[in-house]
């Protein structure tokens, strides 16, 4: 199946090319990270973890919110889902690898990723998180595989594919849910350690998926001949809408609960996002940014004529997936980190080249879904070239 | 391990030794003011002189450490613990804080203890120095969260590190609520002053802290921050032996620990 990715028109090959300079750009940046060590990033003593685990967790959402086209697809048999499910698939195959590779880059010794499979630790969450991504990506690849394959001849899906579909969907939930228990379980980072925290990283990746999702389909509308069609496009607009609003329901708790208990410790990281905190201000604009786009989504989600309309829903989708990239992209990392367990502030931006690297890891997560919705839309004769 | 360890120091040992015996030998085929090969050879003499002085092996049930801060406070500006611990372990010095490595550091009171509210201790109390490390505690949240066994709890209560085995997650550091570890975020080599060849350096990427220094305990030693106190101000001992002079200070004088609400039971005790 994979030899139709190597045959299309220009158009196709100047993108391929664009990301695989992107990819080759990114390489060259992690190679003087891999000699020099990782004190070429902004990372620190204080804050150990940054720009490439928010990344991962970002994508981890990204990865899990396949399950809002597959579960109304396969379980309820909502037949408006058909030509999107191969696509929503894919880019949890795609956000899956970003998220491993992402993983990979963070490492202080990465040719020994092996020893965590060599030395398994049940207790340890991270042990849990290795597993329920490779699974995750283990299954998505062969459900995408032999659903497109039976596609390609005119016949039903394999039997035995079912079981595997419905496994699928717990699982999705099972990898955010033990992303977030990373964090949560920790007693020394305060910030994190809230049991409302994989509820929200739940609500928030079955926001942000969707949207990039719509705007994956108003793309392939543009530059191909596929058409996802207006029902599915309008069911994933009302799923948004609904997983948004609870999204901002949890953030308000975890903000109400922090201000009106008052608790220092819970309250120095709120303070830090959204007032700074000992004249660090790093990520107060974003913060606002965030919150203003949520409510923007919001508003154009909620009016029925601004949801119906399809410009104005791709400008909601915009908003929404940026306002929750910052949210958890940017800010939900670092600020476990700010203030310390000191309660000292030590500052945090990634550098030039965490950014390069991390640009690169997106450029290749790009470059496999292409691959991948290429292969798919020739499969359905949709393509023009 | 702990035997493993001891086959290992008799191992070194006599490796040194005979590398003593081979001296003139090879001596006399290098120059006299060959700086080159000189100091090594010192540096194996004095290796043999300490393998040759192993004691009995210090043992314990529960390692612990008192810190008596009033002590600590009349030796006002004194980093003889700090500097024994950083020489003998061969943590490198970095101008950029940011890449700092510490296993034994100074601190302000009120950080030390930030859970706590100091509105009407004076200032200089406030802000005096506190001594920190790893605790050791006897729950460590740094062992539970490791994905590779890289850092472990011995059964005489030390938390342990490999540096082999860590693949640089810093997952640990993310779990410490005392800020005891430290990351090579890069290759720390070229910034250890006097590099000590009985210990080993470490590369870049691994994470490392205080280990009570079992290497020394093994070798019937106490730890080097102890041994350096001018003021007596480091007491260790085994909290389960009743007759330890740490379990007598425990039993007799008020003590704090760092956070001990977060259900970690740190063995480092602060007599204040």
């Amino acid at each position: 199946m994979l030899e139709k990715a190597l045959v299309g028109n220009k158009s196709y090959w100047s993108w391929v090319a664009v990301l695989l300079a992107i990819v080759g750009a990114g390489t060259l940046a992690y190679l003087y990270q891999y000699r020099e060590g990782l004190h070429i990033t902004g990372l620190s003593r204080d804050v150990s973890w940054g720009f490439y685990i928010a990344q991962f967790t970002f994508l981890v959402g990204v990865a899990a919110s396949a399950v809002m086209v597959v579960l109304p697809y396969y379980l309820h048999n909502y037949k408006q889902f058909a030509k999107i499910t191969i696509l929503g698939e894919f880019l949890a195959v795609s956000a899956v690898m970003m998220c491993m590779t992402f993983i990979f880059v963070d490492m202080g010794q990465p040719l020994r990723i092996v020893n965590v499979f060599l030395h398994p630790t049940p207790h340890s969450l991270m042990f849990w998180d290795t597993v329920a991504l490779g699974g995750y990506l283990v299954l998505n690849v062969t459900i995408s595989h032999f659903a497109l394959g039976a596609e390609r001849m005119g016949v039903a899906p394999p039997k035995w594919l079912k079981p595997i579909i419905i496994l699928s969907i717990p699982w999705a939930v099972s990898i955010h849910t033990v992303t977030a228990f990373l964090y949560s379980g920790l007693a020394a980072r305060p910030f994190w350690m809230s049991a409302i925290l994989a509820p929200r990283f739940l609500a928030s990746a079955f926001a942000a998926g969707p949207a990039l999702l719509i705007l994956l389909c108003f793309v392939l509308r543009k530059f191909t001949k596929f058409d996802a069609g207006r029902e599915p496009i309008q069911k994933l607009g009302l799923i948004i809408m609904y997983a948004m609003s609870l999204n901002v329901f949890f953030i308000l708790m975890e903000v109400f609960t922090a201000v009106y208990s008052g608790i220092p410790e819970h309250l120095m990281h709120f303070q830090y996002l959204y007032t700074g905190l000992e004249g660090d201000t790093t990520m107060v604009p974003w913060m606002w940014a965030s919150s203003i786009l949520a409510i923007i989504s919001l508003v154009l989600l909620y009016n029925p004529k601004t949801r119906n309309r399809e410009f104005t829903l791709g400008l909601a989708c915009v908003a929404l997936f940026v306002s929750l990239w910052i949210d958890k992209g940017l800010a939900m990392v670092v600020t476990g980190f700010i203030p310390n367990p000191l309660g000292t502030v030590t500052s945090y931006w990634p550098t030039l080249p965490e950014f390069v690297i991390s640009i690169g890891v997106y450029g290749m997560g790009a470059l496999v879904l292409t691959l991948l919705y290429k292969i798919a839309m020739t499969i359905r004769g949709k393509v023009s070239a | 391990m702990g035997i493993d360890r001891r086959k290992f120091m008799k191992f070194a040992g006599l490796t040194a030794a005979l590398s003593l015996a081979g001296k003139p030998t090879f001596g006399a085929l290098v120059e006299e003011d060959s700086l080159e090969v000189t100091p090594p050879l010192e540096k194996l003499d004095k290796l043999a002189a300490d393998a040759r002085a192993v004691g009995q092996p210090l043992t314990a049930r529960r390692w612990a450490m008192v810190i008596d801060l009033k002590k600590c406070h009349d030796a006002e500006n004194c980093k003889d613990c700090i500097h024994a611990c950083h020489h003998t372990h061969n943590v490198p010095e970095f101008e950029n804080p940011k890449d700092e490595i510490k296993w034994l550091w100074k601190e302000k009171f009120e950080h030390a203890f930030h859970e706590q509210e100091f509105e009407f201790v004076q200032e200089e109390h406030r802000h005096s120095d506190t001594l920190l490390l790893c605790n050791h505690c006897d729950k460590p949240p740094c062992v539970k969260v490791c994905p590779t066994g890289a850092t472990w709890r011995r059964d005489d209560g030390i938390v342990m590190m490999d540096w082999h085995r860590c693949i640089g997650c810093r997952y640990c550091i993310a779990g410490c609520p005392y800020g005891s570890r430290s990351f090579n975020w890069r290759d720390p080599r070229p910034f250890i002053k006097d590099t000590q060849i009985d210990f080993p350096t470490r590369m870049r990427g691994v994470v490392e802290k205080c280990t009570f220094c079992e290497e020394l305990l093994a070798r019937g030693q106490l730890p080097a921050c102890v041994e350096a106190c001018k003021e007596k101000a480091l007491i260790f001992g085994d909290l389960e032996d009743p007759n330890s002079e740490v379990r007598k200070i425990l039993s007799s004088q008020f003590s704090i620990r760092r956070k001990p609400a977060l259900g970690t039971h740190p063995e480092v005790y602060y007599l204040i």
